[in-house]
């Protein structure tokens, strides 16, 4: 890696942010074409920068300190190090990521073309400081940085949730959103002003040496659980993710592709980060993985469960992207590298298999004036190109090998069997089945008009939703659809590039490397890791996608002609009653949420600090 | 003597944090639900500067004074620093968006506010029971 290369992370956090700062200042005073096709231009070249690095990283790491702030040899052997520069750090995973945040960011703006009839420039500006923020939070060595890019994100995504101010949803949601995450990432700084104070670095290497220097104590825990906060409310783990369904509901589509697609992947970034650098061989390991199984399981079961009891299809959305979440936070909670592997994999499937499902419920939105599913029954026949991205965005969600999430899906499915947490496979086979069934019931409502027809009652009831823009005309969708289709195709790529797995287990074990991170970040170091790869389309895996299909399709059918008899029936009616009892707490108000939070911070400290 | 002032400084950070969850949690009104947030944040303002207090340090501003004065820790002054930034910046636009709530749902408080669910459970002609706005 040299010249251009090797200051790649760097152009990838600034060109974004330039190209912010160029389209507010001067987006009110240029045609809105321009401000669109800069804003494009700005995401395309970030996206095509992050798809260089990854190619030219190898299994190497790229470390950039700012401004030549290298560290300087300390002590009088000088083998330690010690600095107060910021780096920047990449290896294959964390710029992964980043060409993530950029395609669906792409997409988005490519969405928007044609979906807002009036967008101030204000839009492309915030799109793109939220796309500097994804990409600055992926690539930050630096704990302080990172809590800065973690605000910045944040910022921009309350004000992008709440752009359209004549809407009381949409003001509200914002709200929420930004007081619950606000307050996550103020325990998060105190945790890093307590790592700080015991270590005396910020730079995730140095603090990660220091801790090793000492044997841990509650303090040690204690920040875990405080740098955990922030990082479980953006990735939306349960008891953290009342703002979620609430934001991804009210917020334009564009935008609620960005924060499912993107915005919580690095929440689950950088819980796997944050334990790799700081506290891998620090803090025990039985218990760090017994804590993340358990959050992700809940958080799997319980978003699959409220995804289906949804009629509102941002909403269902929105808790099946927790699900998602949950499934990828048991990759990460393995705690090795080829449960990272997966995980990170899914997180990428799952951009890529969402994305696409949003901006198919924008054009519904669009056509419609409401996404509604009761009030949209039937109403989309012969909408052969909506239906098609729902269609594969559906089944895509149950693990259809050779879709979007194939790869993460029978890879993390392979790691659990061999790490004898068979039934974990369980989790997520059924919380994948339960949310494709509730994408694949509203489909057979909206574009067939499978099953009862709800309309009667729904027609008095559901409100239309004052969102966005009027008509459109078919050909128009079919261009705003486009960026749908883009985002399905590389998720297929995803699944049957060649070799794209052997090569995401290699950079795994580059990135959970935690000895081989620390020499490149502080001594140049090089060194060479060695991955176990094994085969993706194998005879169970395939096996347990077809049962995952299976039930998916069950399910559907059931919740369209299920017979009203089997409700009456006491397992049933016994089951209603705890979906009921669950959904109620959903109805969290602001101060409940807020409340939520403090209890699940201080199970994390209680958990991590003994 | 000699050290009860850093452990001052971390009782009094613990504590102002800890009366800004206590207002966030029992908040009747959203500027105050924002103002108890930046309670929160100014106690990690104390928490940096108190972990970088040395005894008879001096501002580190080495312009005026001897290299060998013993001075602050000038990282967590500039961590201080951006955080009330960040704090200042994230102030103002919660209280936007509370403005913007206020005129779009006549109501300000957060226990009032009919929850985002609850409203689209309503719309389902299923009347939730609890809370009306």
């Amino acid at each position: 890696m040299s010249g251009l290369e090797s200051q790649l992370p760097v152009l990838l956090v600034a060109v974004p942010l330039a190209g912010a700062a160029l389209v507010a200042a001067v987006g009110h005073w240029v045609p809105r074409i321009l401000a669109d096709l800069t804003a494009i231009g700005v995401a395309a070249a970030t996206a095509v920068g992050a798809v260089w690095l990854v190619v030219g990283l190898g299994s190497g790491r790229v470390v950039c300190w700012l401004g030549g702030w290298d560290p300087q040899p300390a002590g009088k052997d000088g083998s330690a190090r010690e600095s107060v520069g910021i780096a920047l750090v990449a290896d294959r995973w964390s710029a992964a990521l980043a060409v993530v945040a950029a395609v669906v960011v792409l997409a988005g703006l490519l969405f928007t073309w044609r979906y807002f009839e009036e967008t101030s420039a204000t839009y492309h500006g915030l799109m793109l400081a939220f796309l500097a923020a994804m990409s600055g939070f992926v690539l930050a060595g630096d704990l302080f940085d990172a809590f800065v890019w973690f605000e910045l994100m944040g910022a921009a995504g309350y004000a992008l949730a709440g752009m359209r101010v004549e809407e009381p949803r949409s003001v509200h949601a914002a709200l929420e959103f930004g007081v619950v995450n606000t307050l996550g990432c103020s325990f998060s700084l105190v945790g890093i002003t307590l790592l700080y104070a015991r270590t005396g670095e910020l730079n995730l290497a140095l603090v990660g040496e220091r801790l090793h220097d000492r044997p841990p104590d509650a303090l040690v825990g204690l920040t875990f659980a405080l740098l955990l906060v922030a990082a479980l409310v953006k990735a939306a783990v349960v008891p953290f993710h009342f703002w979620t369904a609430d934001a991804e509901a009210a917020a334009p589509t564009p935008v609620c592709a960005v924060l499912s697609g993107a915005m919580v992947a690095t929440g689950v970034y950088a819980v796997a980060r944050w334990w790799w650098t700081l506290y891998d061989g620090v803090l025990s390991a039985a218990l760090a993985e017994h804590l993340l199984l358990g959050l992700g399981t809940a958080t799997a079961l319980l978003g699959a469960v409220l995804c289906v009891c949804q009629r509102h299809v941002k909403r269902l959305l929105a808790y099946s992207t927790i699900s998602h979440v949950g499934v990828a936070l048991l990759g990460v909670g393995l705690l090795g590298p080829a449960g990272l592997t997966a995980a990170l994999a899914y997180l990428l499937g799952h951009a890529c298999t969402k994305g696409p499902l949003f901006l198919g419920t924008g054009v519904l939105l669009n056509q419609y004036g409401t996404v509604d599913e009761h009030a949209l029954f039937g109403r989309a026949r012969g909408h052969w190109l909506t239906l098609s991205v729902f269609v594969l965005g559906g089944l895509g969600l149950a693990g259809l090998p050779g879709l979007g999430l194939w790869w993460g899906k029978a890879s993390l499915e392979h790691t659990l069997t061999t790490e004898h947490l068979a039934w974990l496979v369980a989790v997520v086979t059924v919380s994948g089945a339960l949310t494709s069934s509730a994408v694949l019931r509203a489909a057979a409502r909206i574009f067939f008009g499978l099953g009862a027809d709800p309309r009667e009652r729904a027609e008095e009831t559901a409100t239309e939703e004052h969102e966005e823009q009027g008509e459109v005309t078919r050909g128009v969708a079919a261009l705003m659809l486009a960026p749908a289709w883009l985002l399905l195709a590389l998720g297929i790529g995803l699944a049957v590039v060649p070799d794209l797995h052997r090569a995401g287990e290699t950079a795994g074990e580059v990135f959970t490397d935690h000895h081989g991170y620390a020499a490149a970040v502080l001594r140049g170091a090089s060194g060479a890791v060695h991955a176990e790869h094994h085969a993706l389309w194998t005879g169970s895996s395939l096996a347990l996608a077809a049962v995952a299909l299976a039930l998916s399709l069950v399910l559907a059918a059931a919740w369209l002609w299920g017979p009203p008899a089997l409700g009456r029936t006491r397992v049933v009616g016994a089951l209603r009653a705890s979906v009921d009892a669950l959904h109620g707490l959903h109805r969290a108000d602001l101060t409940e949420q807020v409340g939520w939070l403090v209890l699940g911070s201080a199970v994390l400290a209680v958990v991590l600090g003994r | 003597m000699a050290d009860v002032l850093p452990w001052l400084l971390y009782a009094g950070a613990g504590w102002i944090f800890l009366a800004g969850l206590y207002g966030l949690v029992t908040s009747r009104h959203l500027v105050h639900t924002v103002v108890c947030l930046s309670v929160t944040q100014s106690a990690t303002y104390l928490l940096l500067l108190a972990v970088g207090w040395t005894r008879g340090g001096t501002a580190p501003i080495f312009a005026d004074i001897g290299r060998h004065r013993r001075v602050v820790d000038p990282v967590v002054q500039a961590m201080t620093l951006t955080d009330v930034v960040v704090g200042a910046a994230m102030t103002a636009l919660l209280l936007a968006l509370s403005v913007q709530v206020a005129k779009r749902r006549g109501c300000v408080d957060p226990r009032l506010l009919r929850s985002l669910e609850q409203e689209s459970e309503e719309e389902r002609g299923r009347p939730a029971p609890g809370r009306s706005g």
